[in-house]
């Protein structure tokens, strides 16, 4: 063959940096401590999902504050130390509203004018709970604009729904993506503005979310943000979303396969260790190192974003990202039930968890097929 | 010894420049793409030539000693040299048993006379080396070995069979396991390892002919082959130790290997180039939505690798199993690599069908060759199957089988 190597995907950047280092430590040490398994389980039928307590601590210990510039009261240690939090979360099932209020800081961050940025980070490092609202229904791969904003002077009226808020109940604002005009905007709602605010039954019970709907609700301009760029700051918000929602999945896959490793080191049938048995050691295998396939990309991803819009390389990690998690967690869960025999299909094995978990994260910001084909547009379609 | 930035990428530049004026051009027969498919006297006199080259303008071993041929500078500059080597598409340097496996043992463990007489006619290409471990009835089961050498004063004198002994019949050193005592309580226990000549009375190395049909093996058989018993190396008793370590270097667990390419290079990329013009249902079928499926994952699993080999330096991301990226390298890597080339035919339409020699095969029949060959990886060193108990015992913990 003559062809040189086409470098589709060459960016191997793989920089992790002290102060990542040291989240990543702090946060595992932190969420082990604070969320024990029988303390997840006590949450499960809560209304907030979370304990109060734990999230004040996390928000005293500055976690809301990483990726926001000191200048608004953050930290400014960048959206790349938010990840290990999220997966260190993710590994011990702790579900506070970080990820949803460190999603919703960065869309203020990317899109706001110095006023807006003003208005709401210096509250949202400091623990306001907030939400992004982009889906209008169950597809990722949707515009994400169906709700509409109609301008009348200096008025703004939104009306439209969104699915699978995170922590809608508990948040007391909203990032919301419309379409108005013919282009798009993201709009800053309260909560009182909200017409309607339905909690969603979700499967993956340490999860909350809702759905929201606005029926002719009133803006000022001051709420719109005011980014020009609102399809590709909407896009990369998508895409944070879903590195975030991967990091918090590959967590819980490593979670999930301590919990196969420590039942196949126990639980003996036929006189033997059922671990000593290859058709259960060799999947086990697999979902190790579907989960180390997974934070390579993860930290890779990590290593690649800035304050600036996401560029290609960017783009390429984050879907990769998601895909390889997802997959990760979604098998992982899968083998955990089957490999806890009956046990595994009572509610009181902690597999299910793990496997409710991988229906959430599996859907959560974009399924492992949409990034796929998103992917193949971007890898296969740019021949020269 | 670390290098700064600048003068690694000084060095790239300058290494890259010398590959471009001196890498071989098509010797017009067919080159093997990996060390174990080295088959007539053609192909090794052109491998031994090259490597030579490589050598001499200081691109091999680069991080090995000085005084034994090396060039005594940090492994960053080899690694580039081996990055730059693939991109050029260059031969393989081809003494992969000497380089990878021999080298860094006898760099590691060996006498001050072991390592003068060997390490540097490894690099030169001077000496090749060829290794005895599996044998017909104990392949993945390698602390089974039963090939005897039994000492008899200066001597062993070596009886039994090896398989798959890669340039057997070209080497002039092996890597030998052997049982030296048969009845020890733990089967690990009689094995010794053997730094071996081959070119003595009593070992008789006949090819093996290969599913591409093709050689590069032979089985070795051992009648009466009297060795020096200075040619110990770790110790009598102790073969199963060393040989562990050995396959450490092989596996990628452990470093030290001199570098060069060990098998000609290929990605996903290229593979996608070479399908460009194939139909499928009417149309090109990179328009197919299933095989855009299967080559983005594809892609995804080759980057895996890659990213892999990066995170395996930073340990606060190894901390939940610090030797899983490592121990599972080989599997990850050798299916990837057969998986990809396995599509590669598939994806060919009629194509896939055709062979090495027909005007018509796409690439030549690179991918088809390759294909075939590609089980040498995923069976020699230990099979995936073998590999994915160690990761499972070694890394997770689990119970023996």
């Amino acid at each position: 063959m003559n062809a040189e190597a086409k470098p589709i995907t060459h960016n191997l950047t793989m920089d992790f940096s002290e102060e990542q280092a040291m989240v990543l430590e702090q946060a595992r040490q932190f969420c082990g401590e604070k969320s024990p398994i029988p303390s997840v389980r006590n949450l499960l039928d809560s209304v907030s999902g979370f304990d109060a307590a734990v999230w004040e601590e996390q928000v005293q210990l500055g976690w809301m504050g990483l990726a926001i510039p000191e200048a608004y009261g953050g930290l400014g240690l960048g959206i790349s130390c938010s990840v290990p939090v999220a997966e260190a979360m993710g590994k011990n099932l702790l579900t506070t509203p970080f990820i949803a209020s460190t999603l919703a800081a960065q869309a203020i961050l990317r899109g706001g004018d110095e006023w807006q940025r003003e208005q709401w980070l210096p509250g949202l490092a400091t623990g306001t709970v907030a939400s992004l609202a982009l889906l209008d229904d169950g597809d990722w791969g949707g515009s994400l604009c169906e709700a509409e904003v109609v301008r009348r002077n200096d008025e703004y009226i939104l009306s439209g729904q969104k699915w699978f808020v995170a922590h809608g109940a508990t948040a007391e604002f909203f990032v919301v993506s419309a379409r108005c005009e013919g282009s798009t905007v993201l709009a800053v709602v309260s909560a009182e503005q909200v017409t309607k605010n339905e909690s969603q039954v979700l499967i993956d019970e340490t999860q909350r979310a809702a759905k929201i709907s606005f029926d002719q609700v009133n803006l000022s301009s001051s709420a719109i943000l005011s980014q020009a760029d609102t399809d590709g700051l909407l896009a990369d918000l998508c895409l944070l979303g879903a590195l975030l929602t991967a990091a918090e999945a590959a967590g819980s896959a490593i979670a999930c396969l301590e919990t196969v490793v420590e039942y196949l080191n126990i639980r003996k049938q036929f006189g033997r260790l059922i671990g000593s048995y290859q058709a259960l050691k060799h999947p086990t295998v697999e979902i190790l190192n579907a989960v180390d396939s997974a934070r390579s990309h993860i930290y890779h991803a990590a290593g690649l974003l800035g304050s600036d819009a996401l560029d290609n390389d960017a783009e390429i990690a984050c879907r990769m990202a998601k895909v390889l998690a997802t997959d990760a967690i979604c098998y992982a869960g899968d083998r955990a039930i089957q490999f806890h025999g009956g046990m595994g299909f009572t509610y009181e094995c902690n597999a299910q968890l793990y496997l409710r978990r991988a229906q959430w994260s599996q859907q959560y910001y974009g399924d492992s097929r949409h990034h796929r084909t998103r992917l193949a547009r971007i890898l296969l379609d740019n021949s020269e | 010894m670390s290098a700064s930035k600048l003068e690694l990428e000084q060095f790239r530049t300058e290494v890259s420049a010398w590959i471009a004026d001196n890498k071989p051009g098509n010797p017009g027969f067919l080159l093997p793409q990996t060390f174990m498919e080295v088959g007539n006297e053609q192909q090794l006199e052109f491998l031994r030539e090259w490597q030579y080259k490589l050598w001499s303008a200081g691109y091999l071993g680069m991080a090995w000693p000085k005084e034994y041929g090396g060039g005594g500078v940090s492994p960053a500059f080899q690694r580039i040299a081996d990055q730059e080597m693939r991109r050029h598409h260059t031969p393989i340097a081809f003494n992969v048993i000497g380089l990878g496996w021999a080298g860094p043992l006898i760099n590691d463990i060996g006498t001050e006379e072991e390592k003068e007489k060997y390490l540097k006619r490894i690099l030169s290409a001077e000496d090749i080396w060829c290794q005895g471990f599996s044998e017909p009835d104990n392949g993945s089961d390698l602390g089974n070995a039963q090939c005897r050498a039994m000492r008899d004063g200066d001597e062993y004198v070596v009886n039994g069979t090896k398989i798959w002994t890669t340039m057997g019949n070209f080497a002039d050193h092996m890597i030998l396991l052997a049982r030296t005592a048969p009845q020890t309580e733990r089967k690990y226990d009689g094995l010794t390892f053997f730094l071996a000549p081959m070119r003595i009375p009593g070992i008789d190395p006949r090819p093996i002919q290969k599913l591409t049909g093709e050689y590069g093996f032979t089985e070795t058989f051992f009648t009466d082959a009297r060795i020096p018993a200075s040619s110990v190396i770790g110790g009598e008793g102790n073969g199963w130790k060393v040989a562990m370590q050995t396959l450490q270097y092989e596996r990628g667990a452990a470093s030290g290997a001199a570098g060069g390419l060990n098998a000609v290079h290929t990605s996903a990329g290229e593979m996608i180039e070479s399908l460009r013009g194939v139909q499928r249902d009417g149309r090109p079928i990179l328009e197919d939505p299933e095989v855009r499926d299967e080559l983005v994952q594809t892609l995804i699993r080759e980057k895996s690798i890659a990213l892999g080999d990066r995170r395996v330096h930073i340990s606060a991301l190894n901390a939940d199993y610090p030797y899983s990226l490592p121990l599972s390298r080989k599997l990850r890597f050798t299916e990837h690599s057969r998986a990809m080339r396995k599509l590669a035919v598939g994806l060919q339409g009629n194509h896939g069908a055709l062979y090495v020699g027909d005007d018509d095969v796409i690439d030549g029949g690179f991918w088809q060759r390759s294909y075939l060959n590609s089980f040498s990886a995923t069976i020699g060193g230990g099979t995936s199957q073998v590999q994915a108990n160690i990761i499972a015992e070694r890394v997770l913990g689990l119970p023996k089988d």
